[in-house]
């Protein structure tokens, strides 16, 4: 494909025993939104840290603007623009000199470097903080900076690592609306997150990625519209015989635990398969305690693909390897 | 390869220099404050068993102030170095260091420009430290004429610089993998320790014991203090019952040294830093 940005193939990555990203394969067009989604742990981080050359290739294919990450790292560098994870600014120089800076270290000129920073500070609505300190920003404002910093370079592709992590629900949607217009403007973004909402509100296509594989990607919506039609959230006296009765039910699809009760995914029209639902649990003497129906949410489609919710044991034995992996 | 953006990691460094107010003057200020008042205090008892010795002919005799403010130089360049590299530290913890790592340069120039602010923070240090010693009497540039004293300047600053480096570059290949500051500040207290007391900064090192002695030769403090009495003082001179005389080999010898320690201590941090993984 001739405006493959990104082309990632059976990419894998260890720490010591550790398989923490396992034959990962993708590809982003130019001008998409791409979103890994997943839990913490799940290997999202450790594919954006080996696309960005932060962590060395060790088994798969990357090809990024055209160039080769295992050989030409330093052309894939020139042509991204990261937003780390964690805030990675000095807090004591202030907004324009980390832009300055960032423009130096990837060799613009002086000229460009002026106009662009304030092309950059005015689209990141920060002009008024121009020579403030960093350290006398808010949270939002600090990423928004880091926003404007990973498009000093006017890069093809722009990698965000959890853009909006740790910020309050009005900065997110502010953000995300800047996130819209640089994509506009012609930016290719490749986030990771773990909001569903996120990568719902902001993709065009989502890769769902869990115990480092890929195990849907899609667009939202064909994601959504692979669960059914509704969602039936059942509460029962006792979820594993109702599970079973339900099973033989015509219409019923996949049916996952959720909570204390069952989220059943229904092949027609949740209003008229819900009724017999129903009268065969009645019939087999199983209690419904609560009812609700719902069109399929990403949230949905995460319990449908990784068959449970968000979890953390992992995230806690990835983030342990890590760390000593970083020790030697 | 490195390129001229070794500037900008130097441009930035001298940023935080300048802006962390309290640290910039507590460091312009403690060499002299050491000066003041060890120097003065020590002096005034040494000074007074000296008076007792013999003089030698025509080998002037310098008062113990003027032989320990080469000391006080060659601590304080040391003390500054081997901090210089807590910015990689600071930076890998709460700040740059990932932004610097993703960019598309070789990461010579992040050693390289760490070590030019080395060498310019301890310039600075041993210039306030040569004007307040000459205002507290430290007799420097005795009998020199102005060229003379001018080319002493520079070779002091000569010997401060290669030497810094070598320290910064210690410096930063220790602190790109340490965890916390408090480690830094403990691995640095245990380097300070034998380098500063195995030296010539405060005491002439003929009187050592063998072993310690051994390492006076080799310590590269020993030969930044050489150099600076070379230049600020002169080849020849007499200190607490001591006669001291410096061939220009002996200088070219101490300057090699400082050159081999900074060629080493280059090799070594450029070999961590582009090995060091920041994620």
């Amino acid at each position: 494909m001739a405006d493959e940005v990104i082309r990632v193939a059976g990419l894998t990555h260890r720490f010591d025993e550790l398989v923490a990203v396992d034959g990962v394969s993708f590809s982003v067009s130019a001008g998409e939104v791409f979103s890994f989604l997943g839990p913490n742990g799940a290997g999202k981080s450790t594919v954006i840290n080996v696309l960005t050359t932060l962590l060395p290739m060790q088994d798969g294919e990357v090809v990024i603007a055209g160039r080769d990450l295992r050989t030409e790292p330093d052309h894939v560098r020139e042509a991204i623009g990261i937003v780390f994870q964690e805030v990675t600014l000095d807090r004591d120089m202030t907004v324009a000199e980390t832009l300055e800076f960032h423009g130096r270290l990837y060799g613009l000129p002086r000229e460009e470097r002026r106009t662009r920073i304030d092309e950059l500070v005015a689209l990141v609505e920060l002009e008024a903080k121009h020579d403030t300190l960093i350290k006398y920003l808010s949270g939002g404002m600090k990423r928004r900076l880091e926003i404007a910093r990973g498009l000093m370079t006017r890069p093809t592709v722009l990698f965000l690592d959890e853009p909006t992590i740790g910020l309050d629900p009005q900065t997110r949607a502010r953000m995300w609306d800047y996130l819209r217009q640089v994509n506009r403007e012609g930016t290719t973004i490749f986030l990771t997150t773990h909001y569903m909402d996120e990568a719902d509100q902001l993709s065009n296509r989502i890769a769902i990625i869990d115990y480092g594989r890929i195990v849907a990607e899609g667009r939202p919506y064909e994601l959504k519209n692979a669960l059914g039609q509704d969602l039936i959230y059942l509460e029962t006296a006792d979820n594993a015989r109702a599970r079973a009765v339900l099973e033989g039910t015509p219409n019923v699809g996949a049916i996952h635990e959720k909570g204390g009760g069952l989220l059943v995914m229904v092949a027609d029209d949740g209003t008229r398969v819900l009724p017999h639902m129903l009268d065969a649990l009645r019939t087999e003497n199983v209690a419904v305690t609560g009812i609700n129906m719902k069109k399929p949410s990403m949230d949905d489609v995460f319990i449908h693909y990784t068959g449970r919710e968000l979890r953390d044991e992992r995230a806690e034995n990835v983030a342990t390897a890590v760390n000593r992996a970083g020790r030697h | 390869m490195a390129d001229r953006r070794f500037l900008t990691i130097y441009w930035r460094d001298m940023l935080r220099y300048v802006r962390f107010r309290a640290l910039l003057f507590s460091s312009l200020v403690q060499p002299a404050l050491w000066l003041a008042f060890f120097g003065i205090a020590i002096s005034s008892s040494f000074d007074a068993l000296g008076a007792q010795l013999p003089v030698v002919p025509g080998i002037p005799r310098i008062g113990y102030l003027t032989y320990m403010c080469a000391g006080v130089i060659a601590m304080t360049t040391l003390f500054t170095s081997l901090f210089g590299g807590m910015s990689l530290l600071f930076d890998k913890n709460w700040g740059l260091l990932r932004e610097v790592m993703a960019a598309p340069m070789s990461r010579s120039n992040i050693v390289l420009g760490i070590g030019l602010s080395g060498i310019t923070k301890s310039c600075i240090q041993a210039g306030i430290i040569l004007v307040f010693g000459l205002l507290l009497g430290v007799k420097f540039f005795a009998g020199y004429d102005p060229l003379h004293t001018i080319i002493a300047i520079v070779g002091i600053l000569v010997f401060v610089s290669i030497f810094a480096l070598g320290f910064v570059f210690l410096s930063a290949a220790i602190a790109i993998t340490m965890e916390s500051p408090e480690g830094m500040q403990g691995v640095m207290t245990l380097l300070t320790m034998p380098i500063f007391f195995a030296s010539n900064a405060l005491y002439p090192t003929q009187a050592f014991p063998p072993a310690l002695q051994a390492v006076s030769v080799v310590n590269p403090l020993t030969h930044l203090v050489t150099g600076i009495r070379y230049f600020a003082i002169g080849p020849e001179f007499s200190a607490i019952g001591q006669t001291f005389s410096y061939s220009v080999a002996d200088i070219a010898i101490s300057f090699g040294v400082l050159c081999l320690f900074a060629a080493l201590t280059f090799v070594l941090a450029l070999y961590r830093v582009r090995n060091a993984r920041v994620t």
